[in-house]
C-alpha cells in the first residue's frame, strides 16, 4: 500500500492503494466514484475512459502509481449538472438505452471534440470504435457528437 | 415481496390515505393482464395491482413496476398512467418501485410484455385515480361531479373553482374506486404517442449510481467467485492458503448453491453448483487474490436435478461429458437424420414431396450466443438471522424470490428485493445464480456484501443462447408452384422451431417436427429466443425459394400471405397474415424496393412474427474495403400504439444493430467443455465504425392496443443480412456468424 495525492475533476484527493491497482478501481472502490464503468478490464470496450490531461484514457489500464501530477477527469467532473455540450447533445439526442456504456462514450465523445472541434464521420468512427454499446446506439452516439460539435 | 395466490377475480380498485394525507390508489390486475401464450409464467400466478402517489403538496409520484434494463419502461410504463390521470408530464416524479407482487402486478421485464401486459391496467388506474379527484373536487365545493373537468393537473369547476390534484388527494383517497372508467380514444392522447425523454437520462449523463454494480453500503465486502473451469467439471479440492495471505481479503471458502433435494424452478439454472468465494475490501484485492487459488477440478458425471417446469416435477438428467463444438456440430447433423416429434401437420407432406417437380433443401446452423451484457453479472446482500435485503440487476424478480426463500430458510416477506437499473439484459438477467450466490456469501460472512463477476466470469459462466440448426425443404411442382413446405429443426439443448408461425397456414402441405439434444452446457433466453434463430434459417430460405420460383422475394411472401389471410390452411396460426403483409408493404414503400436508385445496393429483405408483433427490414449492403458492409437499413413495424415514438425508434434501430453483429460475429463455442472466449478481444462485437450509417424506422399507425417491441424487430435482421449478403458475394451463407475468422463458428 502506498499513498497518492491525485488531481480529480479539480480537487486533491488522499488515497491509500497498491501501486498496481488500475485508477478504475480507486475511482469505483476507494473513491467510491462509480461513475466510470467496468466492461472488461483490458481495453477492450471503453466502459472505463476518464481523462488525463484532457486525454481520453482507459481507467483500467493505467496504474494509480502512473498518474503523479496530471489531472483526471471523470464523467462526474465534466460539468456541473450536465452542462457539458456533450452532455446536452446526448440528452437532446436521447441517446442511451441502458445507459451502462455511456459514461464511457461521452468522455471518448468530450476528448475527441476538444481535439478536432468538428469530426467527419470518419472521425467519429475512428475514435468512438474503442468504445463498445451493446445496445447499439451508435447512430445516435454520432448524430449527437454532431450536435455538440456544432456548439 | 408479497406474493399471494389466491387472486380476487373480482374486478376491484381499492385506495387508502397514505400517512399525512395523500392518495393511494391500487387495482387488481389479474382480470387485466392475460397471460401472453407465449410468456411462460410460473403457475402460481398472482394477485396483481399497482399504485400512484398524490401528496397534499401535490407532488405527483408514479411508481414504475418493472425494472429497467434499457427497454425504457420506466418513461414508458408511467406515461401510460400519466396519460388517463392527466397530469403535466414534466412534473411527474417517476420512482422504481419496490418488489411487490401483489401491488406492483409480474414485474417482469422480458418476453416484450412490459407494455403489452400494464397497458390497460395502468390506464385504469389513471383513470380511476382521476375521477376520484374529481369526486373529491365536487364534494368540496358541493357541486355536482359533472360540471368538473381537469387538464393537467388541476380540477376546474365551470364556475372558475380551480384546485391542485394535491389539495384533493387525501379526500379522493377516502372514496369509494369507480368501477369501469371510460378510457381516452387514441386520438385524445396528449401523452402516449409523444415522443417523452428517458426518465433517468439525467443521471446517465452525469454518471450517477444506477446500476447494481454501483451499490454501495458503507462496510460492505466485495466478492468474487471462482468457477470451474469447463462444463462438466466440478470442485475437487483447493488450497486458499496462499490468497488468505493477499492484502484485504477477509476469506476464502467454497460455496454449494442448492441442496441435495432442491426443486429447480423454470428460471434456476443449475451451471455449478459449487465454487470458491473470494471476500475482501475491494475488487482489485480479490481480484489479485483469485490469482493466488490452487484449486483441483475433477469430472462432474451425469447429474440428476428435479425441475418443476410447466408439465409438472420432473427428474432431469444432464450429461456429464466434456463438450467440443466440432463434435456438437457433428452430433446434431446426426441427430438431424433420425426420426423426430411432429410438431404440425397440415395435408399431405409426404404426396407433395413425392410428386414435386423440383424439391429445395436447405440447412441452417448457428452458434451458442453470450449475452455479454455491457454491466458484468453482479448483485448485493446483506443476509441476517431473520431476514434478507438482497440488491441489483435482476430481470424476473419473481421468479428469484422462491428461490432465495428455500437457499436461506426464510419466509418471502423477510426478504427485500431491491431492482436497480440494469446495464443491459437481452434474457440473462432472468437467471439469478448470481444473486444466490451473493446470497450464500454474506450468510456465512455475516456482513453486506456484493459479488462482481469479472467480464470472464462472464463470459465463461453464461446462460447462453442454444446452438440451433434447421433444414428447411420445399416441394415446387412443374409450374413452380409451392405445394409443400417441411421443417426439422433441433438444437442443443432445445428445438428452435415454432410450428404455428407463418409459412404455416399459407402452404397447403406443411411439415415441423423437432428434436432436441441435452447439454451440460446452461442457456436460456436471449433476445427473442428460439425466434432469433428462425428467422434467419426461415427467411434466408424463402429468399432462395423466390429465385427458384423466380418471383420477388416480398412478392411471393405476400402471396403467401394473402393466401393465410383468405383462406388459411389448418388451425393454430399464430400471426395476422394482414398486419404480417403490411409490414411488408411498408418497407417496400419506404425503401424504394426495386427502384433503380437503389442499384448501388446489394439489398436483402426479411420479415417476423414474434411477441405479438410484426417487423420487416430492407438491408442494404455495399463493399467496404474489401469486406460487406450494411450501410442502411429500412424498417416497418407493427406493435400497435406506439407509446414513445422516439424511444421505440431508438429501441428498433439498436435491435438492428445487435442483429448485425450477431449475425456476423457473434459465437461462443466449446473444447472440452471451456468456453474459446473469455472477454473482448476475441468475442468480436459490432462498434461504432460497423454500424449502419442510417436505420429508417418506420411504424404502421394503428389504435391496436400495443404489444412488444424489445425483441421483434431483432430476428428478422438476421434473415435480411443473409439475404443482402447473398447479393454482395454471390454466395448463400447457411452457418452463423458470417464472418468467418472472426471467432465463433464451428
Ligand atoms: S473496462 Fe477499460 S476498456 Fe473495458
Ligand atoms: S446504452 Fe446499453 S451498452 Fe450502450
Amino acid at each position: 500500500m502506498a499513498k497518492y495525492k491525485l488531481k480529480i475533476n479539480g480537487k486533491v484527493k488522499e488515497v491509500e492503494a497498491d501501486p498496481t491497482t488500475p485508477m478504475l478501481w480507486v475511482l469505483r472502490d476507494t473513491l467510491n466514484m462509480p461513475g466510470t464503468k467496468y466492461g472488461c478490464g483490458i481495453a477492450m470496450c471503453g466502459a472505463c475512459t476518464i481523462h488525463l490531461n484532457g486525454m481520453a484514457v482507459r481507467s483500467c489500464q493505467m496504474l494509480v502509481s502512473s498518474i503523479g501530477n496530471q489531472e483526471v477527469t471523470t464523467i462526474e467532473g465534466l460539468s456541473e449538472n450536465a452542462t457539458h455540450p456533450v452532455q446536452k447533445a446526448w440528452l437532446e439526442h436521447d441517446v442511451a438505452q441502458c445507459g451502462y456504456c455511456q459514461s464511457g462514450q461521452i468522455m471518448s465523445a468530450a476528448a475527441l471534440l476538444k481535439n478536432n472541434p468538428n469530426p467527419s464521420d470518419e472521425d467519429i468512427e475512428a475514435s468512438m470504435s474503442g468504445n463498445i454499446c451493446r445496445c447499439g446506439t451508435y447512430l445516435r452516439i454520432k448524430e449527437a457528437i454532431k450536435t455538440a460539435a456544432k456548439k | 415481496m408479497k406474493n399471494t395466490n389466491n387472486f380476487n377475480r373480482r374486478s376491484f380498485l381499492k385506495s387508502s390515505a397514505l400517512a399525512g394525507g395523500g392518495l393511494l390508489l391500487s387495482f387488481n390486475w389479474f382480470t387485466e393482464a392475460k397471460a401472453a401464450e407465449v410468456m411462460i409464467l410460473p403457475a402460481d400466478w398472482s394477485e396483481l395491482t399497482g399504485y400512484i402517489k398524490i401528496t397534499p403538496d401535490n407532488v405527483i409520484k408514479i411508481l414504475c413496476p418493472n425494472p429497467e434494463f434499457g427497454q425504457n419502461v420506466m418513461t414508458s410504463l408511467p406515461m401510460i398512467i400519466a396519460e388517463e390521470l392527466d397530469v403535466d408530464w414534466s412534473e411527474v416524479k417517476v420512482e422504481m418501485g419496490p418488489h411487490d407482487n401483489v401491488k406492483l402486478g409480474p414485474q417482469f421485464t422480458g418476453g416484450s410484455n412490459s407494455v403489452r401486459m400494464y397497458w390497460k391496467p395502468l390506464r385504469e388506474a389513471g383513470a380511476a385515480a382521476r375521477q376520484m379527484l374529481c369526486q373529491a373536487a365536487a364534494k368540496t365545493w358541493n357541486v355536482p361531479v359533472n360540471e368538473i373537468t381537469t387538464k393537467a393537473g388541476v380540477l376546474y369547476h365551470l364556475n372558475g373553482k380551480s384546485a391542485k390534484y394535491g389539495e384533493m388527494a387525501s379526500l379522493a383517497a377516502s372514496l369509494k374506486v369507480p368501477q369501469g372508467m371510460v378510457l381516452k380514444t387514441p386520438k385524445d392522447f396528449s401523452i402516449v404517442n409523444k415522443s417523452k425523454k428517458n426518465i433517468e437520462g439525467q443521471k446517465v449523463v452525469t454518471g450517477k449510481p444506477l446500476f447494481g454494480i454501483d451499490y454501495h453500503v458503507d462496510g460492505m465486502l466485495i466478492a468474487m467467485i471462482q468457477h470451474p473451469p469447463a462444463f462438466g467439471m466440478k470442485l475437487k479440492s483447493f488450497d486458499a492458503s496462499q490468497a488468505l495471505k493477499m492484502p484485504g481479503i477477509k476469506d476464502v471458502f467454497s460455496i454449494k448453491l442448492y441442496d441435495e433435494d432442491f426443486v429447480q424452478g423454470g428460471f434456476d439454472t443449475r451451471t455449478f453448483n459449487e465454487m470458491i468465494a473470494v471476500v475482501g475490501n475491494s475488487t482489485w484485492e480479490v481480484m489479485n487474490a483469485r490469482k493466488k487459488l490452487k484449486a483441483q477440478w475433477e469430472a462432474s458425471g451425469d447429474s440428476k436435478n428435479i425441475v418443476n417446469g410447466r408439465g409438472g416435477k420432473t427428474e432431469v438428467v444432464v450429461p456429464g461429458r466434456l463438450e467440443t463444438s466440432s463434435n456438437q456440430m457433428q452430433m446434431m447433423a446426426e441427430y438431424a437424420k433420425m426420426p423426430a416429434k411432429e410438431l404440425r401437420k397440415d395435408g399431405d407432406p409426404e404426396a407433395a414431396f413425392k410428386n414435386a417437380a423440383t424439391i429445395i433443401e436447405r440447412t441452417y446452423n448457428a452458434p451458442f450466443l453470450a449475452h455479454n451484457c455491457m454491466e458484468p453479472m453482479n448483485f448485493f446482500a446483506h443476509v441476517q438471522e431473520d431476514k434478507a435485503l438482497v440488491a441489483g440487476p435482476i430481470q424476473a424478480p419473481g421468479w428469484m424470490e422462491p428461490t432465495l426463500a428455500s437457499i436461506l430458510k426464510l419466509p418471502p416477506e423477510k426478504i427485500e428485493i431491491q431492482m436497480t437499473r440494469m446495464g443491459g439484459g437481452f434474457g440473462r438477467r432472468a437467471y439469478a445464480q448470481y444473486a444466490y450466490e451473493v446470497a450464500r456469501i454474506s450468510q456465512k460472512m455475516k456482513a453486506p456484501v456484493k459479488l462482481i463477476y469479472s467480464r470472464e466470469d462472464d463470459m465463461t459462466y453464461g446462460i447462453y443462447r442454444p446452438m440451433y440448426t434447421a433444414t428447411y425443404r420445399a416441394a415446387l411442382d412443374a409450374n413452380k408452384k409451392l405445394i409443400g413446405f417441411h421443417v426439422i429443426g433441433g438444437g442443443i439443448p432445445e428445438s428452435p422451431i415454432h410450428a404455428n408461425r407463418f409459412p404455416a397456414g399459407a402452404v397447403d402441405n406443411y411439415l415441423a417436427e423437432s428434436w432436441e439434444i441435452p447439454t451440460n452446457i446452461t442457456i436460456g433466453a436471449f433476445r427473442a429466443p428460439r425466434s432469433n434463430f428462425n428467422a434467419a434459417a426461415e427467411q434466408s430460405f424463402l429468399d432462395e425459394v423466390a429465385e427458384a420460383m423466380g418471383k420477388d422475394p416480398i412478392e411471393l411472401r405476400l402471396e403467401m400471405l394473402k393466401r393465410a389471410k383468405e383462406n388459411p390452411v389448418g388451425k393454430n396460426n399464430e400471426y395476422d397474415a394482414e398486419r404480417y403483409a403490411a409490414v411488408l408493404e411498408l418497407v417496400k414503400e419506404k425503401s424504394g424496393w426495386g427502384k433503380s436508385e437503389n442499384g448501388k445496393y446489394n439489398r436483402g429483405v426479411a420479415a417476423y412474427f414474434c411477441h405479438n408483433s410484426y417487423a420487416a427490414h430492407v438491408v442494404d449492403m455495399v463493399t467496404r474495403d474489401g469486406e460487406p458492409y450494411v450501410e442502411q437499413v429500412t424498417s416497418a413495424i407493427d406493435c400497435g400504439i406506439v407509446i414513445n415514438p422516439d424511444a421505440a425508434i431508438n429501441m428498433v434501430q439498436g435491435a438492428v444493430v445487435d442483429g448485425i453483429g450477431q449475425s456476423f460475429y457473434g459465437g461462443m463455442t466449446f473444447k472440452d467443455g471451456k468456453a474459446d472466449h473469455n472477454n473482448f478481444n476475441t468475442y468480436r462485437m459490432i462498434r461504432h465504425n460497423e454500424a449502419p450509417k442510417s436505420i429508417d424506422v418506420h411504424f404502421v399507425q394503428n389504435e391496436i392496443d400495443p404489444t412488444g417491441l424489445g425483441e421483434p424487430p431483432f430476428p428478422p435482421v438476421f434473415g435480411a443480412v443473409a439475404n443482402a449478403l447473398y447479393k454482395n458475394t454471390g454466395k448463400r451463407h447457411y452457418n452463423q456468424p458470417f464472418m468467418k475468422g472472426d471467432g465463433g463458428e464451428v
